[in-house]
């Protein structure tokens, strides 16, 4: 099994995505409910797997041109099939999957096995019938976005008008439009006109979840920038800069480095966006541009190891966040395979490991805490203890129930409330 | 992989330092880490694998790390150039322990200032900061910043031809720009072997302090460690040449 590089659930939650390293694209489907396993419901199994995307070669600037998926967007479902965009660093597709669960058989034309029937032969006529079949599930791709973007794509998010789409690289922004592949708008470009006074990118980028008019982005600077397309063609210039005073006491070498933004998501409701750096999560409230409403610290115990990080490239790690279905519990994750929840109401943590040996089917996860500083207590782990090489980045919420998935490398977990 | 702990280090240069403050033994002074944080950057910079496209938002971020401790060394004064009897020494003491370099502004005013000695800037350090230079240069998706450049050349040679440093340079960085990485690869193709063993000088005198804190280290040492103190000045020589010849070209 590959590297899983992103991990997204359908509008209705019935459906998973996964994608990989190697470009594949696996989709888990949800068990229905079934009586005689009354324990069944919640059980995701493979519903769908293809092959997204291939590696390529840029002969132009003779370099490869990664196969890893970066991202998957599910489009909200319209009729039977089921539509989403994956994208790798420079093309990004529309897929199709589809059901098909019956077949014709008694063509008057061809045979069962689909050879031509000689006219000559044929001495009456019928109506074929519809037959049922083993499930197949199909996927086609339908849509090739490609040659728009010169940088790496590092997010792709879908507009509320289920009509349009952004997709963004290092140093531009383009929308586009589903039925339309060959021809796409920059409505952001921060590449300056000399590249040797670059000193930012953008690291991510969203559509607001009601306003069609309305996205964000944010920088490896800290900063994050919300646009409003009703104002102009570009839009270069923000309508909100949204960015936290540094703290002059804390300043460090690395203190840029850990304020590179490496996620944004709004919430459900459009109020809020929640923004990830190194350290830690913070959400903002849209209408108060000078700090942040809230702020989690995810591993703080990292601060005296930035240097070490710094060598083993660790700090550059990109982790992503997300929120439950209410928007009042965020998730993220850290290193030994941790992942963190923090309930915005009653300002509790939690530390959950994602791990075969804790993970036992239906078990209840145990809470893990590191220890920072003194004497290691009985359970707890020490940061110089932690594995670096197990990072979970990639975390999903179901958007209605508690129902969650991690993935830690080449593994895929899924977790439930208990309470269900 | 963690930094256990400050180790004390006692500089051997007492020789160069002013009498008041002979005997004080330092704990690895700031600039010091600075200038192996400065070196660990630019080695990062340069191990950008060309077979796929680096990533620009790690090197721009590595770039503006550079750039911020060039400015502050300017602004200290310690950006100097400095003879002295033994580089190897040199080459040891510089790579310290960077865990003070974690450490916010506040803590290290807390601590006892620990002055910077110019006197102890070697020559190596400067041949370091033209071949870290050279080794900027190469870096696939970011240019490094001029000044930084120009910085380097100025103090080489504050008097005399200046502008034609400065003239040559722009010349490096527009080859770079317009050419493809085989052309620069072409440009370098004289100096190729030079060009490695600087790579491998310096993840050699990496892996040869032995107390090298960051086991993150270990990443960079490679398997033939051929550098040693002694090969250090021939290496030194031969990449004297090679500025020679960029210069020129």
């Amino acid at each position: 099994a590959d590297i899983i590089s992103t991990v997204e659930f359908n509008y209705s939650g019935d459906l998973l995505a996964t994608g990989d390293k190697g470009g594949r694209v696996v989709i888990f489907q949800r068990e229905q409910e079934n009586k005689s396993r009354p324990f069944s419901r919640g059980e995701y199994n493979v519903y769908s797997t293809f092959q997204s995307h291939e590696p390529e070669f840029d002969y132009l600037k003779s370099l490869e041109i990664e196969e890893k998926i970066n991202k998957i967007r599910w489009l909200p479902q319209q009729n039977a099939a089921h539509f989403l965009l994956s994208t790798n660093d420079k093309t990004i597709k529309l897929w199709k999957i589809s059901e098909r669960d019956k077949r014709a058989e008694g063509y008057n034309l061809k045979d069962e096995d689909g050879r031509l029937r000689d006219p000559v032969r044929i001495k009456e006529l019928r109506v074929p019938t519809l037959k049922p079949m083993d499930l197949m599930v199909e996927a086609s791709p339908r849509r090739i976005f490609a040659n728009a973007h010169t940088y790496h794509i590092n997010s792709i998010s879908v507009n509320s008008d289920y009509a349009t789409y952004l997709s963004a690289d290092d140093l531009r922004i383009n929308l586009w439009h589903l039925e339309i592949t060959n021809r796409s708008f920059n409505i952001v470009d921060i590449k300056p006109a000399n590249m040797e006074e670059l000193t930012e990118v953008i690291t991510a980028a969203e559509f607001h979840p009601q306003q069609c008019n309305v996205f964000v982005y944010s920088s490896s600077k800290g900063t994050i920038r919300l646009c409003d397309m009703r104002s102009s063609a570009l839009c270069d210039r923000h309508s909100k800069f949204f960015e936290e005073p540094e703290d002059p006491s804390s300043r460090s070498f690395f203190s840029e480095i850990i304020s590179s933004i490496s996620d944004v998501k709004f919430s459900h409701n459009g109020r809020y966006m929640m923004t990830r750096d190194y350290l830690s999560v913070k959400v903002w409230d849209l209408n108060m541009e000078n700090r942040p409403v809230e702020t989690y610290q995810v591993h703080e115990y990292l601060r005296s190891k930035l240097c070490s990080l710094y060598e083993n490239d660790c700090i550059f790690d990109k982790f992503e966040c997300c929120w439950n279905g209410l928007d009042s519990t965020i998730m993220t994750g850290s290193y030994n395979n941790f992942f963190r929840m923090f309930d915005r109401n009653t300002r509790r943590d939690t530390t959950l490991e994602a791990s075969r040996e804790s993970s036992k089917s239906r078990a209840i996860l145990k809470p893990r805490k590191v220890c920072t500083g003194g004497k290691r207590k009985k359970d707890e782990i020490s940061v110089d203890s932690l594995d670096f090489n197990k990072k979970i980045l990639h975390t999903a919420w179901h958007p209605t129930e508690n129902f969650i998935a991690v993935a830690a490398t080449n593994n895929l977990y899924l977790f439930q409330d208990k309470v269900n | 992989m963690f930094v256990r702990g400050l180790k004390r280090k006692c500089f051997d240069g007492e020789e160069d330092i002013e009498g008041t403050l002979a005997g004080i033994k330092a704990i690895p002074s700031y600039n010091l880490q600075r200038q192996s944080l400065l070196d660990m950057s630019l080695v990062k910079l340069q191990l950008c694998h060309m077979l796929v496209e680096p990533n620009l938002c790690r090197s721009v971020l590595i770039a503006n790390t550079v750039r911020q401790i060039q400015e502050e060394m300017t602004q200290d004064g310690t950006w100097q150039m400095i003879n002295t009897q033994s580089t190897g020494q040199a080459s040891l003491d510089r790579l310290v322990s960077t865990d003070i370099l974690c450490r916010s502004s506040r803590e290290q005013a807390e601590e006892k200032h620990v002055p910077s000695y110019g006197t102890f800037n070697k020559d190596f350090e400067g041949d370091q900061g033209q071949d870290s230079s050279e080794t900027m240069s190469t870096a696939s998706s970011v240019q490094a910043p001029r000044n930084f450049q120009s910085n380097v050349w100025e103090m080489e040679n504050p008097q005399e031809n200046k502008g034609n440093f400065q003239k040559s340079l722009d010349q490096i960085f527009e080859t770079l720009e317009n050419k493809s990485p085989n052309s620069v690869e072409d440009l370098f193709s004289e100096v190729d072997n030079s060009y490695y063993d600087l790579d491998t000088m310096l993840t050699g005198m990496m892996s040869n302090t032995k107390m090298g804190h960051c086991d993150g280290l270990e990443t960079f040492s490679s398997p033939t460690n051929t550098a040693s103190s002694s090969n250090c000045k021939s290496d030194l020589n031969e990449l004297d040449h090679i500025v020679e010849i960029l210069v020129e070209s």
